[in-house]
C-alpha cells in the first residue's frame, strides 16, 4: 500500500470524514444516553479535562487565562475511571440533578485535523452543549476543544478531550451532562 | 416598599421636615419563631427582605474574603466580593494585606475588573485616576495617587488623601484565612468566632496539627445558582438530613478515599455517619458545625499505601500535639461560620462561600485547601478527589443545587409563600455543650438546633439591632438555661417517683 499523504489532498479529506462521522456518532449516543456504548469509544488511557478560565491581561491571556490541567483546579481533570462513575451515577435512578433526565444536543462544529501521528489524529472544533431541562432552565456550555483519537482495529477511540469552556463563572447551576 | 432601618450614613439631600422614623413594614423577628420551628418563606423570597439584609447583615458582619496564600507576594491581588460589593484583596508593597472596595471614586468604574495579578498600581479605565498600593508613594495603600489633569482640572486642590479607595477598616488574618468586615464599630473576630474557632483551627491547621500550615489550591470554582444565599450556608451549617437522600447517588457509586463502593467522606465503616457521637454543635451567635469536638475520627483509610502513610502519621502527630495542648481532635465540620462561609475540614477539606446577588439568585464560591508541605502525590491525590466530589462537576455537589434551585422555584407562589418552612427537629431535646455559648443536638443526623440558631442571628442582624444590643442578646445562652431547667425537672420527677417507690 502507498504511503499516504494527510497533509493535503484527497487522504487528508477522507481522514477528516471519516473522523468526522465517528465524532458526530459520539456525540449523538451522549444525546441518546447510550452511555455503556459511548464508554466503549474512550481509550482504556482517555483523558477529560475542563480548565478553569480567567480574567487575566491580554499579555498574560495564553500564559494565565486558565488553570493547569494536571496541578490546579478544573472543572474535570480525570481519567476514564471517573468517567465511568458518572455513568453509574447516572445510571442510579436518584441522581436528581438529572432526574428527570435533560434534554442535550451536542453540536461540534468547525472540525479541522491539527496533527497527524497515526494511528493518533489530534483535532480542533468548537463545542455548543444545549442543555433543556424541566421547563425554562436551559444552558449552553460553549467553547473550543481538541480531541485526540486512535485508530484501532475496532475503530476509532477517544484518547485526549480538552475543552476551553467560555465562561469564567459557571452560568449553569452544575455541570452534570458530558460537555 | 421602603425597607426598614437602612441603616444608611448621612443624607446629603436637605430635610425638608423633621425626619421621622423609618416605617418598619417587616421585622425579621416576626418571620422567625425559633419557639415553635417555624420560619416564614419570606426570609428566602422577600425581596424586601433580601434589601434588609444587604443593609443590616452582609456590612455588619465578618465575611470571608479569600486565603492569604492567593496573594503571597508584594502588589499580589485577588478579585473578591463581599455580599454585593466587589473588594479587592491586596498585598502592598510592604507585605500587609488590605481589602478595598472595587469601585472607583471618581464615577464608580470598577477599577480592576481581572480575577487576580500583580500590580502596584490600580488605574481606572475611565479617567485614569490611579491608586496605588506603595505606601512610599501614599499615605496609606489604597490611596489616590495619580489624576490627570490634576492642575487644570482640579485647581492642583483634589484632597487625594480623602478620595482613596474606600478601605475596609477591619480585616482579620486567622491563619491565613483572611475576613473582613465594613463596620468599625463591628466586634473583634476573635469574639465573633468565639469557640466556633475550633473548627476553623482544623481548616486552616495542617492535617497534622501544624497551626495554618496550609494552602490553596491555584482555582477558585465559582458558579451561579437560582436560589437565596441561606439555603447554602443552612446545608452546610448542620443538614446531614439531607444526605441519604440528596446524595443517595453518589453514595451508591461510592468515590470515597476507600475507593470504588466506600463511603464518600472516608469515613471508616465501622464510624458511619449515624455514631451518637457525633451530635450537632450550635452557637448562639448563629455559627453551626455537624459534628462536635469530642468526636474524634481517624483520617480514611485510602486504597493507595503512601496516602495511608501520609495520614497514619498525620493523625499520630497531631493526636500527640493535640493531647499535649489538652485540646480535642474532632471537628471537622461540615460547618457555616455565620453569615455565609462554609466549610469543611476533612475530606474533602474546601471552604464555600455563598455571594448573594438577589433573592433568588446567589454566586457560589469554592476554594480547596491542601497541606503546604505535602507531599506532591499527596496534593495530586486530594485535587482529582476534590474535583471529583464537590463544585458544579462534583458528583456530591450537582445533587444539591438542583435541591436549592427548585425548592427556590416551588416557594416563590403567593400561596407558597403562606406557609412558612418546618424547622421541628430536635426540639425542646438541646443537649449541653462544653463549648462557651453553644449546645447539642440530641441525634447526629436529625436535629435542626443550628439553623434555628442561625435564622434566630440573622433576624436580630437584619433587625438592624446595635451591636450593643447583639452582643447583649448573645452573652448568655438561653437555651442553656432550658436544658437545666429540663433536666432538673426530670431528676425531680424521677427523685419523686422513686420517693413514691420506696414509701409503697
Ligand atoms: S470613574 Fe474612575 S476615573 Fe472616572
Ligand atoms: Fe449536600
Amino acid at each position: 500500500m502507498n504511503e499516504r499523504d494527510y497533509t493535503k489532498g484527497p487522504d487528508r479529506w477522507f481522514l477528516l470524514q471519516e473522523i468526522s462521522d465517528f465524532l458526530f456518532h459520539e456525540a449523538n449516543l451522549l444525546d441518546e444516553r447510550r452511555y455503556e456504548e459511548w464508554l466503549d469509544l474512550l481509550a482504556d488511557d482517555y483523558h477529560y479535562s475542563v480548565p478553569l478560565r480567567m480574567n487575566v491581561e491580554f499579555a498574560d491571556a495564553d500564559t494565565r487565562g486558565e488553570t493547569k490541567v494536571g496541578s490546579e483546579v478544573c472543572w474535570f481533570d480525570e481519567p476514564k475511571s471517573t468517567v465511568e462513575l458518572r455513568v453509574l451515577q447516572l445510571a442510579t435512578g436518584v441522581h436528581w440533578a438529572e432526574e428527570p433526565v435533560s434534554r442535550v444536543s451536542h453540536l461540534v462544529t468547525n472540525l479541522r485535523i491539527e496533527e497527524v501521528t497515526m494511528p493518533e489524529v489530534k483535532l480542533s472544533s468548537r463545542f455548543l452543549v444545549y442543555r433543556n431541562r424541566v421547563a425554562d432552565e436551559t444552558d449552553f456550555y460553549v467553547g473550543r476543544r481538541t480531541d485526540v483519537v486512535r485508530r484501532t482495529d475496532d475503530g476509532w477511540q477517544i484518547v485526549k478531550r480538552h475543552l476551553l469552556l467560555d465562561q469564567t463563572v459557571l452560568l449553569a447551576k452544575n455541570l452534570s451532562v458530558f460537555l | 416598599m421602603a425597607a426598614a432601618n437602612l441603616g444608611s450614613t448621612s443624607d446629603p439631600r436637605p430635610s425638608v421636615e423633621a425626619t421621622a422614623e423609618p416605617v418598619v413594614t417587616t421585622l425579621a423577628r416576626d418571620l422567625v419563631d425559633v419557639d415553635n420551628g417555624v420560619i416564614s418563606r419570606e426570609v428566602f423570597m422577600s425581596n424586601e427582605i433580601f434589601d434588609m439584609e444587604m443593609h443590616n447583615l452582609f456590612p455588619r458582619a465578618w465575611l470571608f474574603v479569600g486565603h492569604e496564600t492567593q496573594v503571597a507576594d508584594p502588589g499580589d491581588y485577588f478579585s473578591s466580593w463581599m455580599g454585593t460589593d466587589p473588594v479587592l484583596l491586596t498585598r502592598d508593597v510592604d507585605g500587609e494585606i488590605y481589602v478595598l472596595l472595587n469601585s472607583c471614586r471618581h464615577r464608580g468604574m470598577k477599577v480592576c475588573r481581572y480575577d487576580e495579578g500583580n500590580t502596584t498600581q490600580f488605574t481606572c479605565p475611565y479617567h485614569a485616576w490611579s491608586y496605588s498600593m506603595d505606601g512610599s508613594l501614599v499615605n496609606v495603600p489604597g490611596d489616590l495617587f495619580g489624576v490627570p489633569h490634576m492642575k487644570a482640572a482640579y485647581n492642583g486642590k483634589l484632597d487625594k488623601p480623602n478620595w482613596g479607595l474606600v478601605r475596609c477598616p477591619k480585616v482579620y488574618n486567622y491563619k491565613g484565612l483572611v475576613f473582613a468586615n465594613w463596620d468599625e464599630n463591628a466586634e473583634e473576630f476573635l469574639d465573633y468566632a468565639g469557640d466556633f474557632h475550633w473548627w476553623l483551627d482544623n481548616l486552616a491547621d495542617a492535617f497534622d496539627g501544624t497551626p495554618g500550615d496550609t494552602e490553596v489550591f491555584h482555582g477558585v470554582l465559582k458558579w451561579r445558582i437560582k436560589s437565596n444565599w441561606k439555603f447554602v450556608s443552612e446545608n452546610f451549617l448542620g443538614d446531614t438530613y439531607h444526605g441519604a437522600s440528596t446524595h443517595a447517588s453518589v453514595e451508591a457509586v461510592g468515590i470515597g478515599p476507600g475507593g470504588r463502593g466506600q463511603r464518600r467522606h472516608g469515613e471508616r465503616q465501622d464510624q458511619g455517619g449515624h455514631s451518637m457521637g457525633r451530635t450537632k454543635t450550635s452557637f448562639r451567635n448563629g455559627h453551626g458545625a455537624s459534628d462536635n469536638i469530642a468526636y474524634e475520627i481517624p483520617y480514611p483509610e485510602f486504597v493507595e499505601p503512601e496516602m495511608n502513610e501520609y495520614f497514619d502519621n498525620a493523625w499520630e502527630v497531631r493526636k500527640e500535639r493535640l493531647d499535649a495542648e489538652g485540646r480535642r481532635l474532632g471537628g471537622r465540620g461540615p460547618a457555616t461560620l455565620f453569615p455565609n462561609m462554609s466549610f469543611a475540614a476533612g475530606f474533602p477539606r474546601s471552604i464555600l462561600v455563598a455571594h448573594p446577588i438577589s433573592a433568588t439568585e446567589t454566586e457560589v464560591w469554592r476554594w480547596f485547601l491542601a497541606d503546604k508541605r505535602a507531599p506532591q502525590y499527596v496534593k495530586e491525590w486530594l485535587r482529582q478527589y476534590y474535583m471529583r466530589y464537590a463544585g458544579p462537576g462534583g458528583m456530591t455537589e450537582q445533587d444539591d443545587m438542583e435541591n436549592w434551585d427548585y425548592a427556590t422555584q416551588a416557594s416563590k407562589g403567593v400561596v407558597a409563600q403562606r406557609y412558612p418552612y418546618n424547622y421541628q427537629q430536635g426540639l425542646g431535646t438541646e443537649q449541653l455543650s462544653e463549648l462557651d455559648r453553644a449546645v447539642h443536638s440530641n441525634h447526629a443526623i436529625s436535629g435542626e438546633v443550628n439553623a434555628r440558631a442561625f435564622y434566630r442571628r440573622w433576624a436580630e442582624f437584619v433587625d438592624n439591632l446595635s451591636w450593643e444590643e447583639l452582643t447583649d442578646l448573645a452573652r448568655s445562652d438561653d437555651r442553656i438555661e432550658a436544658i437545666i431547667r429540663r433536666e432538673d425537672a426530670a431528676a425531680a420527677a424521677a427523685a419523686a417517683a422513686n420517693e413514691s417507690e420506696s414509701v409503697r
